[in-house]
């Protein structure tokens, strides 16, 4: 207790560290007392702009996008028993990804906040393929979750490049879209959106208990009084509505819902109680993180933090792969 | 997706009756999926007009189609997928995993790479491409196998670091697709999912070479390879030097996965399921070169043929191959399942 308690504090304080980062640092170089008038309001005119019209609305969805895509992966994890599950490996991404080339090319939607809806079917039918391929009695073999995510992503994959080769305006969209960056989303998206993070978010943490009496096999969690069928549904209720609507605001992130829980779980145990708001905490923390990283490391350009987490998620996940044999949860 | 133990013997037997029998047919079908080829497009060319072009005395807006357009594009696709087959036949035998195929363990995104690499910061035509696509899976390879050492080789953590490292190289596409030109972009891309339209003579010249040179030295190493697979004790015990029959192979594959690429762009799926489906057929225990070599072309070729002809628009074949190979996957997935609960 006293142990988890402490990593509370710790995350919190991380977490208001990278906020005030992501909102002092950036690919143009502001002074801190300069940040600081300019949040106030008053100050150079540009720096006003900078900090409150870009860098405040980009922080703000770098904390709802990680929160959500955080506790998908350990919502994730948590069902398959499957430590490799992550909204990525699950094809989630690319099936939303093929949403949005579909809504682009053949109804011409332009807006983001039309995308969602594509997106949202794409990222269900991808993880339904991939859950139903991948899924046995004791849950998904992790080797088996990742190849059936790979052959659905393979498939996706093409079916996207097909559309953006037909379709040149198409592609130009996608091609900053498809590496995922919390960079230049209208805020009129997010709002758009709130209400399904704040409804996922609040059905993840009520599911939690469930959780964890299907962390102990079907036939006792059926004994404690947990509905199984109704818990999983919910589960991948909850999961589809927090990725698709980072997804669709973002652009496909991976490897946030991996890397999170598997660190939290190090220090909170399997209690779902405590591993579902830890990874909503935690998440940002390292979406943020990686963003304000995307910002340094290519000035005076911007590295997309798609592509960030990525190359720092891929090496994480070959580490996770080498550091054990991979077991069920 | 097991192979099954098959009786000793056989891995001894010069040519197996059903494996001959077997190449045999898919010859015989990939000759016909030819003959369609050259003979079907906006401009038909009766079959005889085609044997005369290929020999020399037809007219000449016939011979202009099958000689110029049609048939360094077939032979194109017979080399790089035979090539492919060949490279998936070795890699899935040594890593005794039938999951070891380049574009599974990242050699195919990591040449990808190496060629988009080529096409957006050089700006370079066909030989540029290739040999940023030969760089790019070579040092691919070395990545992998170093990440997965000596012992890993077999089992999944293959697998497991392949899709780990593809992950990172197709951020690292995807991000160069950010800083292109939209005109670069587009040819990078159309390059990316694997491309047979507009191939000349230097193309098939180019992997006449690297397929007569490589394959070879592989149909060298095959019974090696086959009695590799009855595991490494019973191999040394046979007298089969371990170390080389692994390495030599596995570069040569490696050389031909790199060739296809940069002729063909990565054409997902024909390394994958051409060995894989010849084993099945032939059920014949060992790497089954040369019947994933024949299954390879003839897959590469009829899905080129569907890519040109199949809907009203033409695409690029590794569009094809990718659905059709990720239906596969799928499909194979569930099937396995349902026969391990049975």
């Amino acid at each position: 207790m006293r142990k988890r308690l402490a990593g509370l504090l710790l995350v919190v304080v991380l977490l208001l560290v990278t906020v005030a980062l992501s909102i002092a640092v950036g690919s143009r170089f502001i002074p801190l007392g300069d940040v600081l008038d300019a949040l106030g309001g008053s100050g150079n005119p540009d720096d006003v702009l900078t900090v409150r019209e870009m860098r405040i609305p980009r922080t703000v969805l770098g904390i709802v996008a990680g929160a959500a895509l955080g506790l998908s992966g350990a919502l994730m994890q948590s069902l398959t028993r499957n430590p490799l599950a992550d909204p990525g490996i699950f094809g989630i991404n690319l099936g939303a990804a093929a949403g949005v080339v579909l809504a682009i090319t053949i109804f011409g939607v332009t807006a983001p906040s039309g995308y969602v809806w594509f997106a949202f079917l794409g990222s269900v039918l991808a993880m339904l393929v991939v859950y139903g391929a991948s899924a046995g009695r004791a849950g998904t073999n992790p080797a088996r979750l990742a190849l059936a995510g790979i052959a659905v992503q393979f498939a996706l994959a093409g079916v996207v490049q097909a559309l953006q080769l037909a379709d040149r305006g198409a592609l130009d969209q996608m091609r900053f879209w498809v590496v995922g960056s919390l960079a230049n989303r209208e805020t009129a998206t997010l709002w758009s959106l709130a209400p399904f993070f704040i409804g996922g978010i609040l059905l993840s943490l009520v599911l939690a208990r469930s959780l964890n009496a299907l962390a102990l096999g079907d036939d006792t969690a059926r004994a404690l009084g947990a509905g199984v069928a109704t818990t999983r549904i919910l589960v991948l209720i909850a999961v589809t509505v927090l990725c698709g609507a980072a997804t669709a605001a973002c652009g496909p992130l991976a490897f946030v819902g991996l890397m999170v829980p598997h660190v939290v779980r190090s220090f909170t145990g399997p209690d779902q109680r405590w591993v579902l708001p830890f990874s909503m905490l935690l998440a940002p923390v390292v979406l943020l993180g990686a963003d304000v990283l995307g910002r340094v490391l290519a000035r005076p350009a911007e590295l997309q933090v798609g592509i960030v987490m990525d190359v720092i998620g891929g090496i994480v996940f070959i580490a996770i792969v080498r550091a054990r044999r991979v077991v069920h949860l | 997706m097991t192979t099954s133990p098959a009786p000793v013997r056989s891995a001894f037997r010069v040519v197996p009756l059903r494996s001959f029998w077997v190449t045999l047919g898919m010859a015989v079908m990939l000759l016909v999926a030819a003959g369609f080829t050259l003979t079907t497009g906006d401009f038909a060319v009766p079959i005889g007009d085609v044997v005369t072009a290929i020999v020399g005395q037809a007219p000449p807006a016939a011979e202009f189609v099958v000689n110029t357009l049609r048939l360094p594009r077939l032979l194109v696709a017979i080399l790089a997928g035979a090539g492919l087959g060949t490279a998936g036949a070795v890699m899935q035998s040594l890593s005794r995993n039938p999951l070891g195929s380049p574009d599974m363990i990242g050699f195919s995104m990591g040449a990808a790479t190496g060629g988009v690499t080529a096409i957006l910061l050089t700006a370079s035509g066909t030989v540029g491409t290739s040999i940023g696509a030969a760089a790019g899976g070579f040092a691919t390879a070395l990545v992998i196998l170093l990440l997965v050492g000596r012992h890993g080789l077999n089992g999944y953590r293959l697998v497991l670091v392949g899709v780990g490292i593809s992950t990172v190289l197709m951020a690292v596409n995807g991000y160069m697709l950010t800083r292109a030109v939209l005109n670069d972009a587009q040819r990078a891309v159309a390059w990316q999912v694997g491309n047979l339209s507009g191939r000349n003579w230097e193309h098939v010249t180019l992997m006449v070479i690297a397929v007569a040179v490589l394959v070879p030295v592989i149909l060298a190493f095959n019974r090696r390879m086959s009695m590799l697979e009855l595991g490494d004790d019973t191999a040394t015990a046979l007298g089969v030097g371990v170390f080389a029959t692994r390495l030599v192979p596995l570069l040569a594959s490696i050389g031909l996965v790199a060739a296809a690429i940069s002729m063909a762009g990565p054409i997902p799926f024909v390394a994958l399921a051409g060995p894989h489906l010849a084993r099945r057929l032939t059920r014949h225990p060992g790497p089954n070169v040369l019947p994933a070599a024949v299954m390879g072309a003839l897959l590469t070729v009829a899905s080129d043929f569907a890519a040109q002809h199949a809907l009203p628009v033409q695409l690029p074949v590794g569009i094809v191959t990718s659905v059709i190979g990720g239906v596969y996957l799928v499909a194979l997935l569930i099937v396995q399942r349902r026969s391990r609960r049975a």
